[in-house]
């Protein structure tokens, strides 16, 4: 064991036996990140405190809720909403943050998209926050089904009559996602697990990986501008700091992260207290009933466009049913952003503005998803049907020709 | 600037949605229906112009009504238990102690002369049909008799106080007959087994009706369920406009009683959000000019 001297102080005690000052130094102040970046670069850090609220609200009201179908509703909507002070401030913040949540990672998601962040070394960084979009899906959807009001029980029927789909396997899988012929006690038990534990340590994982498969591609920019990283900051440390590219983390970054917190707080904390509905659906606030369907069925606002992919084929191909090709279509859907950095061929980095073929194709696809989202939620009637049907088949031909139009796009940058 | 650009394009990009998804998808699902009408003035067998004589009424409601109703205000005490009373009936006739204060007047004096057209009930029970409601027609009856009766059940209504305590009185009087409000305490007064014979369903407990219906619906479902549910089993009442306010405040005190802490400590946190924003914002200012 190394020799250790009396320290002088306790950040010397602590630093002799856990490293805290270099720590500091490699988590904080001399961690770099570009210095030409604009707001949506702090999504990252809009994300993290998210999910520390979520965290939080959900551990107070874990105290309350209780996993079984006869005392669920009341005690989600009773004790914990009426009872317990401040119970209906955890609820609200942990129902609305988890809706919100899902608007700062598309935001997110699409910066990344819009500026090629996700390539040229940057594929780890965006493979691990696909699988944390993923694991919140899941931890939203498992969510949703604890209060056990009408929606959290249609949709919890809805969504694991999908898995049905699959050959051979899919009758079994159902029943064994469910615990249950039907969506009883037991998935509800089940999800609570999924809820509160698994997803949840999932999610911890990830989130490590993620932030750690930032530290050697580094941060993008917005010029998509790629520079020595190690020269840069050499310059900053040698006090150059108006010429180097980039900013230390702690305070520079954050302190910028900070204010634009600050202003989506205000927002976020307006929807908590006085415009929630969107979240807490109205229909969840009538108890969960096996025997009586809601006129309208739809999933969370996040989760219209994928499942609107899935309905939008509603007539049989061939020897395949609309169940099927919908099936198809959603599980293409749902892995296809995983491999974004492959489906991209042009070896450009640069914001989607500065790429003839992929600008179009970016604004293309925000267009479309938007319609899917729409008509998501829409009833399924009529020529809602037809938009949906093309709206879905859109969806898989932009990802489709994706790979073409980017080589078409790097061919074209080489030519001149 | 260039920061305020890409803000602009995210605001307009999500209030599209919003809109989509929230507002117009909703109105799409749930059209407006015509608005609510106190005046009951689809009801045109009284004429309720007539002015009621309230002693007259006295001697018509103790020889006509005091058989099956209970009117505690003026001394008719119920006779049978709740659950004798439903078995005996359907369901538990109301006392009529409130009638005249929590129903309109044109409303009541036409339910007397015929109630299940006034209630909107034809399709449960129509003419010559095989199930008869439980309170004849008294459309035999001469219209000054009918108001001299409307008259008599408006004298003895006590009056109740503007709060918690007289709204649960009039949810009591107007609905607690066939509806029970759990997180209340109160249940119905009718058995549950009984009702479900009654109404061929069992009617919903209306704890979070204030919020998975809200205001706005309950506003005019009240009033007449039929526009909006075709063929319920929920009679149209007649509340008068006040006590319908009266129904809909306690469902709110019941079903929402956070309500106005949750609206005062939200303007707290937002408050302080300004303040963490604008700190934030001065901070972020001192730092970055060294480094731009």
């Amino acid at each position: 064991m190394a020799e250790f001297k009396k320290a002088d102080s306790m950040l010397e005690w602590f630093d002799q036996r856990l490293g805290v000052v270099k720590f500091a130094k490699v988590m904080m102040t001399e961690y770099w990140i570009p210095k030409n970046i604009n707001f949506l670069w702090a999504m990252g850090v809009l994300l993290s405190v998210m999910f520390a609220i979520l965290l939080v609200s959900g551990i107070f009201l874990l105290m309350y809720y209780k996993p079984d179908v006869n005392m669920a509703f009341d005690s989600v909507n009773y004790t914990i909403m009426q009872e317990v002070g401040y119970g209906w401030l955890f609820r609200h913040i942990h129902a609305v943050g988890a809706s919100v949540v899902f608007l700062i990672i598309y935001i997110h998601m699409f910066t990344g998209i819009y500026y090629g962040s996700y390539k040229k070394g940057r594929e780890m960084i965006w493979i691990s926050g696909m699988i944390l979009f993923m694991l919140f899906s899941a931890e939203g959807f498992s969510g949703y089904m604890l209060p056990w009001g009408q929606m959290s029980y249609w949709a919890a029927y809805v969504i694991t009559e999908i898995f049905g789909g699959i050959p051979l396997i899919g009758g079994d899988l159902v029943v064994w996602i469910r615990g249950n012929f039907y969506v009883a006690d037991s998935t509800l038990t089940r999800f609570f697990m999924l809820h509160v534990l698994l997803i949840p340590l999932g999610i911890l994982g990830a989130i490590v990986l993620h932030f750690y498969a930032l530290r050697f591609p580094h941060v993008n920019n917005v010029e998509g501008e790629f520079f020595d990283f190690d020269e840069e900051a050499e310059k900053y440390l040698a006090g150059k700091h108006k010429e180097s590219k980039v900013v230390p983390f702690w305070p520079v970054f954050l302190s910028k992260d900070f204010f634009v917190l600050g202003v989506f707080l205000v927002f976020f904390f307006y929807l908590v207290f006085f415009h929630y509905d969107f979240a807490m659906d109205p229909i969840n606030f009538d108890k969960a009933d096996g025997l009586k369907t809601p006129a309208h069925i739809y999933p969370e606002w996040y989760f219209l466009w994928s499942y609107e992919v899935l309905r939008g084929w509603f007539f049989p191909v061939g020897p395949l049913s609309g169940k099927d090709l919908g099936l198809m279509a959603f599980g293409f859907a749902n892995a296809i952003f995983l491999v974004m950095p492959w489906l991209d061929r042009s070896p450009t980095v640069k914001p989607a503005n500065q790429r003839p073929y992929f600008g179009i194709w970016f604004w293309l696809m925000i267009a479309d998803l938007m319609v899917l989202t729409l008509f998501g939620k829409l009833p399924p009637t009529g020529p809602n049907a037809w938009v949906g049907f093309g709206a879905s088949l859109t969806f898989l031909v932009l990802f489709i020709a994706l790979p073409f139009v980017t080589i078409a796009e790097a061919k074209k940058a080489k030519g001149k | 600037m260039k920061e305020f650009k890409i803000l602009a394009v995210l605001v307009v990009l999500v209030g599209a949605l919003y809109y989509g998804i929230e507002p117009f998808a909703h109105s799409v699902m749930h059209p407006e229906v015509a608005p609510a009408n106190f005046a009951f003035d689809d009801l045109k067998n009284v004429d309720t112009s007539l002015k009621g004589n309230v002693d007259n009424g006295k001697v018509l409601v103790e020889a006509n009504c005091i058989a099956c109703h209970a009117i505690e205000a003026a001394g008719h005490l119920q006779i049978m238990s709740n659950a004798d009373a439903a078995a005996a009936y359907g369901v538990n006739p109301p006392d009529l102690s409130s009638a005249g204060r929590i129903y309109d007047k044109n409303f009541l004096a036409n339910f007397i002369y015929n109630p299940v057209a006034a209630m909107k009930l034809d399709h449960k029970y129509p003419v010559g049909g095989a199930k008869a409601f439980p309170m004849p027609s008294y459309n035999w009856m001469q219209p000054q008799d009918i108001m001299d009766v409307v008259a008599y059940l408006q004298s003895i209504s006590p009056k109740v106080t503007e709060d918690k305590a007289g709204h649960e009185a009039t949810f009591k009087a107007a609905c607690s007959r066939c509806h029970a409000m759990k997180y209340g305490t109160l249940e119905a007064t009718t058995p549950a087994e009984t009702l479900k014979t009654y109404l061929g369903t069992t009617p919903p407990d209306l704890s979070q009706h204030i919020k998975s219906r809200g205001e706005h619906y309950l506003h005019s479902f009240i009033n007449n369920p039929q526009v909006l549910l075709a063929g319920t089993a929920m009679p149209r009442v007649g509340l008068t406009e006040k006590a319908q306010e009266e129904v809909i405040a306690y469902m709110e005190e019941i079903g929402d009683s956070k309500k106005a802490e949750r609206e005062s400590v939200g303007l707290w946190v937002m408050g302080y959000s300004v303040v963490f924003a604008l700190l934030a914002y001065l901070w972020k200012r001192k730092i970055w000019k060294k480094v731009h």
